[in-house]
């Protein structure tokens, strides 16, 4: 039942990039790095280590412009060139036509995509999407490209777009009763240029994203609501939180 | 407001701190007219539970009144009087239907922290670090209550003090669960390791549930009285005996319990070796919980018997012998308690009269005496079994403010003090 064909579309192949990026790319992750490793600094918390060493690889990779990792032949291959989609599932107690119809309006998805500021709706098949990002705003838009009423959902971003953005989302009724398992399947490959550099600085964080998203997902689908803290009481000076970074 | 604040290993400090708002739509926030403080609380204080941070508001033990709703809480109005469970769920998802509410799939707003401690995460939890949603707690003059539609529980039985059922919040279901989760037959001998506020409770609840014996071990003379006097427990003092599991063996007549609870946890004292040991390993982080009350409710436990854990565990423990579980039969269970399955029905038998849970209480205080409360809380000192705070009175039983206009004036102080809050 499951339709991930749209994930490895030709253009993706094309997008991908030899094993030496171009000085935008270095720069751009050098930026992007030291952006994460700035924001670490000041957040003294298990979430600042993390983002320390999610910026540590991408300045080493703006200076140096390899991965400080030993790289495999098989990397330097065409197929491995093509990032492995990131997939996340969960079970949502939920029936699967109502679960899709609220994915299907996309301007709900900012609801629970927290790296999505909004999505506006073009035509029946196209729409505007504005993301958040560790280095700004970033704009794209975004066709459905395949559908299948009630059970499956696939979407890509249009060519020429900054952002490579494709995935698909699908519901199957759980066989036990429990609910709907919700699957996605999304690629995360850069686009053109300083997008496609970008895009790699997005995508060292998205699969836990789009975990976080789907739970998100599930939390608003289910209860209502996603839970918070955000704005609590608290003795301490300043707001900030042991929130979740994703 | 005035809240307990947690700031460090043994520093817990009472401070004024912005007021709690709603901040979804399930919320509730709740004038707190009693509030505990728990056994588990001691392990913050311990600095044994990883995740705290600076100024968190502590307490999970708590009920007040209703002092304004979120639009999604359809079934409370303002006055009402409820008593929270310390674990927070959203009574929606398929755990909650199940009625195993501290597994609630919703509740946790920091679910990826508890996954990759747990494999998958369980519910929130009311002041207990941010494994569990770091939620601010109710050792405080207000507090906010999420999902309040599903866990604020009316009591509208007003001859009942919020003494005889603020302990529906925790540790009577806590108790409860405990022996529930022993399967006792009619007859079963009981054995109960501690015998603090969780442990009376399951004593209590043994009894409800049909044992014949119930055996208690401890060191503390107070607590033993109580298991003995109010629980009509046979006790065992441990430091007083050679070898507990033998002295078991002897009451049972070479048998051992047929079930064995810990409520004890994972700052187990002893005497013998294995203690040691742990507390030298816990010291210098090498394992986070000494569970040797665990290793002697496994060594003594009757073969096919079951081991119930109410007692907190957070993480590693070290030379448990799973090999006596194994070769013996033994059936494990545990877990942060349903509350919310439990309040009903245990609020039924205090009604009845079938049992006053305030008989624990041995301490009355002020919030502002908290850090002192803590501190004999956790020494032991002054035979104390049980601390509860009035948040809203002083020493001389006198509110601290009055009721008319109130939730006006907390509003007002709340934007005053927001920029000078923090520690003193």
């Amino acid at each position: 039942m499951r339709e991930a064909t749209a994930l490895h579309s030709p253009r993706s192949t094309e997008l991908s990039e030899g094993p030496h990026p171009s000085t935008e790319a270095r720069l751009a992750a050098l930026v992007g790095g030291a952006a994460l490793i700035t924001i670490a600094a000041r957040d003294r918390s298990w979430r600042g280590v993390g983002l320390a060493l999610a910026g540590a690889p991408l300045v080493w990779r703006g200076a140096t412009g390899s991965w400080p990792v030993h790289r495999t032949a098989t990397e330097h291959t065409a197929e491995a060139a093509v990032p492995a989609p990131i997939t996340a599932s969960l079970t949502i107690g939920r029936p699967r036509q109502e679960l899709y119809d609220f994915w299907r309006q996309l301007e709900n998805l900012p609801q629970f995509m927290r790296h999505l500021d909004s999505v506006t709706k073009l035509d029946d098949r196209r729409s505007h999407w504005v993301g958040k990002s560790p280095v700004g705003r970033i704009e794209w838009d975004a066709e459905i490209i395949n559908e299948r009423e009630g059970y499956s959902l696939s979407w890509a971003s249009l060519p020429g777009s900054r952002i490579h953005n494709a995935g698909t989302v699908s519901f199957e009724d759980d066989p036990a009763g429990r609910g709907t398992v919700v699957r996605v399947e999304m690629e995360a490959s850069p686009g053109n240029s300083l997008g496609r550099a970008v895009g790699r600085v997005l995508s060292s964080v998205t699969e836990r994203q789009v975990h976080e998203d789907l739970r998100r997902f599930k939390n608003l689908m289910e209860a209502g609501e996603i839970p918070t803290t955000d704005g609590q009481s608290a003795g301490r000076r300043s707001a900030l939180n042991l929130h979740n970074p994703f | 407001m005035r809240a307990v604040c947690w700031n460090g290993k043994n520093d817990i400090r009472v401070e004024t701190v912005p007021d709690p708002q709603i901040l979804n739509s399930r919320d509730a926030i709740v004038k707190v007219t009693s509030t505990a403080i728990c056994g588990s609380d001691l392990h913050l204080y311990n600095g044994f539970i990883p995740t705290m941070k600076k100024g968190d508001i502590l307490g999970h033990e708590f009920m007040g009144e209703v002092v304004e709703v979120g639009p999604g809480v359809g079934n409370l109005k303002i006055g009402d009087r409820i008593a929270v469970p310390f674990t927070i769920a959203c009574g929606k998802c398929w755990f909650c239907a199940q009625e195993l509410y501290s597994l609630c799939d919703n509740s946790n707003p920091n679910a990826w922290m508890a996954e990759k401690a747990y494999g998958y995460s369980t519910s929130g939890l009311f002041g207990y670090s941010h494994l569990t949603g770091g939620y601010a707690g109710g050792q405080a003059e207000y507090v906010r209550v999420p999902y309040a539609d599903v866990g604020g529980f009316k009591i509208e039985n007003d001859s009942l003090s919020d003494e005889q059922v603020l302990f529906l919040t925790d540790i009577f279901p806590t108790g409860y669960m405990a022996a529930e989760n022993c399967n006792i037959q009619p007859g079963d001998t009981v054995a109960v390791w501690g015998c603090g506020p969780v442990a009376q409770f399951a004593i209590q609840s043994a009894w409800m549930l049909g044992a014949g014996r119930v055996i208690a071990i401890d060191r503390f003379p107070e607590r033993l009285l109580l298991a003995q006097t109010w629980g009509r427990a046979e006790v065992i003092d441990y430091e007083q005996v050679d070898s507990v599991v033998d002295t078991l063996r002897e009451l049972t007549g070479g048998r051992g319990p047929d079930a064995c609870i810990d409520a004890v946890g994972l700052e187990a004292h002893g005497t013998t070796v294995d203690a040691l040991y742990d507390r030298a390993k816990q010291t210098v982080r090498l394992e986070t919980d000494r569970p040797h009350a665990l290793r002697q409710a496994f060594q003594a436990c009757r073969k096919g018997g079951t081991i119930s854990i109410p007692g907190v565990y957070g993480g590693l423990i070290d030379k448990l012998n799973l090999g006596s579980a194994f070769q013996k039969g033994l059936t494990l269970k545990m877990g942060q308690t349903h509350v919310h399955k439990y309040m009903r029905p245990l609020l039924d038998r205090i009604e009845k009269g079938e049992i006053d849970p305030s008989r624990v209480i041995t301490h009355r205080l002020t919030l502002d005496e908290a850090p002192a409360g803590y501190k004999t809380f956790c020494d032991k000192e002054d035979n104390c079994i049980k601390i509860v705070m009035k948040p809203h009175f002083d020493g001389n039983g006198h509110s601290h403010r009055h009721m008319e206009g109130e939730r006006d004036h907390r509003h007002d102080s709340g934007k005053g003090q927001a920029s000078g809050f923090g520690e003193h």
